[in-house]
């Protein structure tokens, strides 16, 4: 599903990711966890294309599963069904894409989620609006039909009662005046609706009371546990693992991984921390 | 007749006089509207499609009436809102309109609101959204008369640059005689936010779907006192031709 080979990027000019590799196969819960100022999340956002994180080596190979006898996957209602569509030259004969060759928007086309640790604020622009056109966007450049208002609305309400968010919430502008629970109950409800291949959830966790951890949690169970997706959890603390059981656990230390390990390595890391671990 | 304004004419000082020149002979005299004492307007005012647009309007309030009034300018070469106010006692007036345009536009929205006697209202709020060499301006003066206690007035102007080479002015003024007033005014310019965008773009919206969309958002409440969706849809058509 995602195969990153000896990536390096930097910040402002400063190196942060230092010879990164990493693959996560289809089907597969992967934790990315490391103290503060590791490069968790500059991986996210070079994984996303933010503008300002400049790749300077390595690559990034995404390939999203086809499985058209799963598809659509359980969290979708709409009317998805052939084969994804990528734009441009990224795409080769198996249906990998060159990541870091597409537009952020193309990214998320292509079937990749990024979940924000700060999800953005923007006054005037109601959460059903933003979701409506950033769904549609992907289906337009998937070759897919648009959504009408109703469909839309009914995916976006089954989505927020998954996650237990009261659907009227979406009705009031992208993010402003929630908490920092419901901010990221949010995100989670916007990757129901978008159902992507892979998701890339940056501190999830961050600010969540227990019950909304506990509904977090179940929501990514939910949404990516299956066969034809994967996911890329980056957290701090070994928490959020009691809900979302990773395949794998890595460390992320000085820009590259240090260490791999069965889910046993973040029992290890919260007993002994970073320090003791790496060392 | 009036003659033809010079820019050196304080309330002209950004206009396109050419233009002005091309249709000045149907306009020196402006339009007048007036309002029964405790009646009610409410305009709608949308944009054509020449490519010179100019709106001048006395509008007298009297006693407690009230007018609201909402106003797109949007021409492609020059569009000029010019509303002279004068409001009796307990009477109330607002404003909510945007300037939209990009290429060589020049966009003004010019008013003079007149407290003449006490406890009248006003409430002004200007979105302008400029792209390409555009220029859009807002001039407003509140001038509240020695009598006039009680007066309340608000000027709330917001602008936002798509490209370098747009301009905006806002000048909010304030010409006051009586003591016991309140008049708040505000002025930003900004450009579109790097974060929203980024956010935008991580949830599948190409740039120009995204622009539109944070700008919809950005003078969108402008229109939310309206059942009619005409001057919405007009806004939004404009915007993602611009965006």
């Amino acid at each position: 599903m995602l195969k990153i080979t000896n990536l390096s990027a930097t910040v402002a000019g400063k190196p942060i990711l230092d010879g990164l590799t990493l693959t996560v196969p289809a089907g597969e819960v992967h934790a990315i966890m490391g103290p503060n100022g590791a490069g968790k999340s500059t991986l996210a956002y070079v994984l996303g294309g933010r503008p300002g994180y400049e790749v300077t080596g390595g690559s990034v190979t995404f390939t999203p599963a086809r499985h058209p006898g799963l598809e659509p996957g359980p969290a979708f209602l709409g009317g998805q069904s052939e084969g994804r569509r990528v734009p441009g030259q990224a795409r080769d004969d198996d249906g990998a894409v060159d990541l870091l060759a597409l537009q952020p928007h193309e990214r998320a086309a292509a079937g990749l989620f990024l979940g924000f640790q700060y999800p953005v604020e923007i006054p005037g622009v109601s959460y059903l609006q933003f979701l409506r056109e950033s769904l549609n966007a992907q289906r337009r450049s998937r070759s897919e039909a648009e959504l009408s208002g109703a469909e839309f609305i009914r995916l976006a309400k089954a989505q927020a009662a998954l996650l237990g968010m009261d659907p009227d919430m979406l009705k009031r502008p992208v993010n402003v005046g929630f908490s920092g629970g419901e901010k990221k109950r949010a995100e989670m409800v916007q990757m129901g609706i978008m159902a992507p291949h892979l998701a890339i959830l940056d501190e999830t966790d961050s600010g969540l009371d227990i019950d909304a951890l506990k509904a977090v949690g179940a929501g990514i169970n939910s949404i990516m546990r299956a066969p034809d997706k994967a996911v890329l959890l980056i957290t701090h603390y070994q928490r959020l693992l009691d809900y979302v059981k990773p395949d794998r656990v890595h460390v992320l230390r000085a820009g590259k991984i240090e260490r791999s390990g069965g889910p046993e390595l973040a029992h290890e890391l919260e007993r002994e921390g970073y320090a003791e671990v790496a060392a | 007749m009036n003659a033809l304004p010079t820019r050196k004419l304080e309330a002209y000082r950004y206009a396109d006089i050419d233009a002005l020149a091309s249709v000045w002979s149907d306009l020196a005299q402006p339009e007048t509207i007036e309002i029964a004492a405790q009646q009610k307007l409410q305009q709608i005012w949308l944009p054509s499609a020449a490519d010179v647009q100019i709106r001048r309007v006395e509008l007298t309030i009297h006693e407690h009436a009230s007018a609201s009034i909402f106003a797109l300018n949007t021409a492609t070469r020059y569009g000029r809102i010019e509303i002279d106010v004068h409001l009796h006692e307990g009477a109330h007036f607002d404003l909510h309109a945007a300037n939209i345009g990009a290429g060589n536009a020049t966009l003004e929205i010019v008013t003079t609101v007149r407290h003449l006697a006490p406890a009248a209202t006003s409430r002004q709020i200007v979105r302008s959204v400029l792209g390409g060499k555009a220029t859009g301006s807002y001039l407003g003066k509140v001038a509240v008369a020695r009598d006039a206690q009680l007066s309340d007035s608000e000027q709330s102007i917001k602008a936002m640059l798509l490209d370098r080479g747009a301009t905006a002015n806002a000048k909010p003024e304030l010409e006051i005689y009586a003591d016991d007033v309140k008049c708040a005014h505000g002025a930003t310019v900004g450009e579109l936010d790097r974060e929203q965008l980024f956010y935008a773009a991580s949830r599948g919206m190409d740039p120009a779907t995204a622009r539109a969309l944070l700008l919809e958002g950005f003078i969108g409440g402008l229109w939310d006192g309206l059942e009619d969706p005409a001057i919405r849809d007009a806004a939004s058509a404009a915007l993602r031709a611009i965006a």
